[in-house]
């Protein structure tokens, strides 16, 4: 707060030169020797009976909110930590342990893919974002099938429904039997969710709700950001990725689907010489 | 499972390369061509690193122009220096003694970004491919930058990408870079860059950057966004290299901490564990 007053009215070098050995902060700090702080609380002392899924959820919120730290950990194991190789960010993990990396690096590349296009992170994020603009425009009058068509016109799809390899997500069953053990299965914006699906598996798309819309309606009902959403699930694929390092780098080296050469489809330029 | 003889195996389909096998093993490749190009029996020996780099991205061989431009940018991008963001990043696994990986995958995570970083090209490049060598859309385009409706995982530009926001005058550097390239074969658009920086300037508030002119450079050369983005990521990365090495062996003591530089404005200060 102090240093936004202090340089509000600086620019360029001298902006620079006011934050140059200068951090002055809220979210926390390290004593040497004694205690550490986070955003305000006594990590020894204030914060030593939470869970670690609620210290996360208090380092991304500042707020101590045992419900979404639950919500997000019930949710994380059921649907985001699928132990498959297969699965792209899961296979990076494997490859590592196949061509013996280490398992920091292998479990930050697979972190780091996680932020995909077709699942991950980007549909995370955008499933909660649609889910609050869609609500948003509800409020301003306009029917679900406008919303929905609005949405598919601007970007031709819409986040949380569809997926790839297969439209049944398997996950919403259980995901739903876990929300209701802990009450949490009967907001405003999971009704919103269905109300969105039972449109669009009617439409001519026929897509499904896939687990990110659902995840991302029960987080909405707690009244979580999109940015601390997308915070709190970055964390949310390592479940998975663990085990498919480990099993690659308990196998002979270098097996973990090994591809011949006739593996390569090549539709490159015919044979040609290098002219200098 | 079983049916693997019958079930033709799935592929991995090509435009950049092709391998023969040895005949003893068809696992390893005997040749190995890059489009149409026999890498070890024929570019070997002949082909420059960026020529390679070029055929790679752009599966033809540059001209001769295009090479000497494309390695100008390259030499230029590839120390940032000790003071950069990125190089910071790798540096700081150096000292730690972290795995030399984690330099580099520090290097790259920072200097992906929004500020000086890859995506600040990518975006920047977007702007080149809209406006081209129009000042009346460059000035629309700085004064109403495109909104995106929609949340991404990329924050947003808080700044006219390709300029720097921290600046004050376009640094002697970037403006030696971009002479330097717009003078190779009369670079029509670098030279456009030359003439308007600081009209530009003027309307981004902000000086040009590196970012700026490899975001111009690899507009000109014909590469996409895309490419862009991770060329930048590329070509930044010996310098983030080197400097990690060269900061594991001085040590964390000798490398800045930062002591007294941190002030926490809401410590509780010293609580006792009533547990």
């Amino acid at each position: 707060m102090m240093i936004e007053k202090q340089t509000d009215t600086l620019t360029g070098p001298e902006r620079l030169e006011a934050y140059e050995d200068n951090w002055q902060t809220e979210m926390g700090a390290w004593f040497p020797g004694e205690r550490v702080v986070l955003r305000g609380k006594d990590i020894f002392s204030e914060l030593n009976n939470y869970s670690w899924m609620e210290f996360i959820v208090y380092a991304v919120t500042g707020v101590h909110n045992p419900k979404f730290a639950k919500v997000i950990e019930g949710l994380s194991l059921l649907s985001t930590s699928y132990p498959d190789p297969r699965l792209w960010n899961n296979r990076i993990a494997a490859l590592a342990g196949t061509a013996r990396s280490t398992g920091a690096l292998a479990l930050s590349a697979g972190i780091a893919a996680s932020e995909a296009t077709v699942y991950g992170l980007k549909p995370i994020k955008g499933a909660l974002d649609f889910l609050y603009r869609a609500s948003e425009r509800k409020n301003q009058g306009l029917t679900i099938e406008s919303i929905v068509k609005e949405e598919l016109k601007a970007n031709r799809c819409v986040s949380g429904y569809g997926r790839p390899l297969t439209n049944i997500d398997e996950r919403i069953a259980p995901a739903l039997h876990f929300l209701a053990k802990i009450n949490a299965n009967n907001g405003k914006y999971l009704r919103l969710a269905f109300e969105v699906e039972e449109y669009l598996k009617s439409s001519r798309y026929k897509y499904r709700m896939n687990i990110a819309a659902l995840n991302a309606a029960t987080v909405a009902d707690l009244g979580i950001s999109v940015d601390e959403y997308y915070y709190t699930s970055t964390l949310a694929f390592i479940g998975g990725i663990i085990p498919c390092h480990l099993d690659a780098k308990n196998k002979p080296e270098g097996m973990f689907y090994p591809l011949s050469i006739n593996r390569i489809h090549s539709i490159a330029a015919a044979d040609r010489t290098w002219s200098n | 499972m079983t049916d693997n003889n019958e079930k033709p195996r799935e592929q991995i389909t090509t435009k950049i390369w092709r391998e023969e096998a040895e005949l003893d093993n068809p696992f390893a490749a005997a040749k190995s061509y890059c489009a149409g190009f026999d890498v070890y029996g024929d570019l070997l020996g002949k082909i420059s690193l960026i020529e390679y780099i070029w055929l790679l991205f752009k599966l033809d061989p540059p001209s001769n122009a295009q090479a000497r431009t494309l390695e100008g940018l390259a030499v230029a991008l590839a120390n940032p220096g000790p003071r950069d963001h990125s190089v910071r990043g790798a540096m700081n696994a150096g000292v730690g003694g972290s795995t030399r990986a984690s330099a580099l995958i520090a290097a790259i995570s920072i200097g992906a970004g929004n500020l000086g970083g890859a995506r600040e090209v990518f975006t920047s490049m977007q702007y080149w491919q809209q406006c081209g060598t129009d000042l009346a859309s460059w000035v629309e385009i700085i004064n109403n930058p495109p909104q995106e409706e929609r949340a991404d995982v990329w924050p947003e530009m808080e700044h006219t990408p390709g300029f720097d926001p921290n600046g004050a005058s376009c640094p002697t550097p970037v403006k030696q870079l971009l002479d330097h390239l717009a003078a190779i074969e009369n670079n029509e658009v670098l030279a456009w860059l030359q003439t308007q920086r600081q009209t530009l300037e003027h309307h981004a508030g902000s000086p040009l950057a590196f970012s700026g002119v490899a975001a111009a450079t690899l507009f000109t050369l014909g590469f996409e966004p895309e490419q862009a983005e991770i060329l930048f990521l590329m070509l930044r990365l010996p310098g983030a290299a080197v400097h990690a090495l060269e900061q594991e062996k001085m040590g964390w003591s000798r490398y800045p901490f930062f002591a007294d530089g941190l002030t926490l404005t809401n410590d509780p200060g010293p609580i006792a564990n009533d547990d």
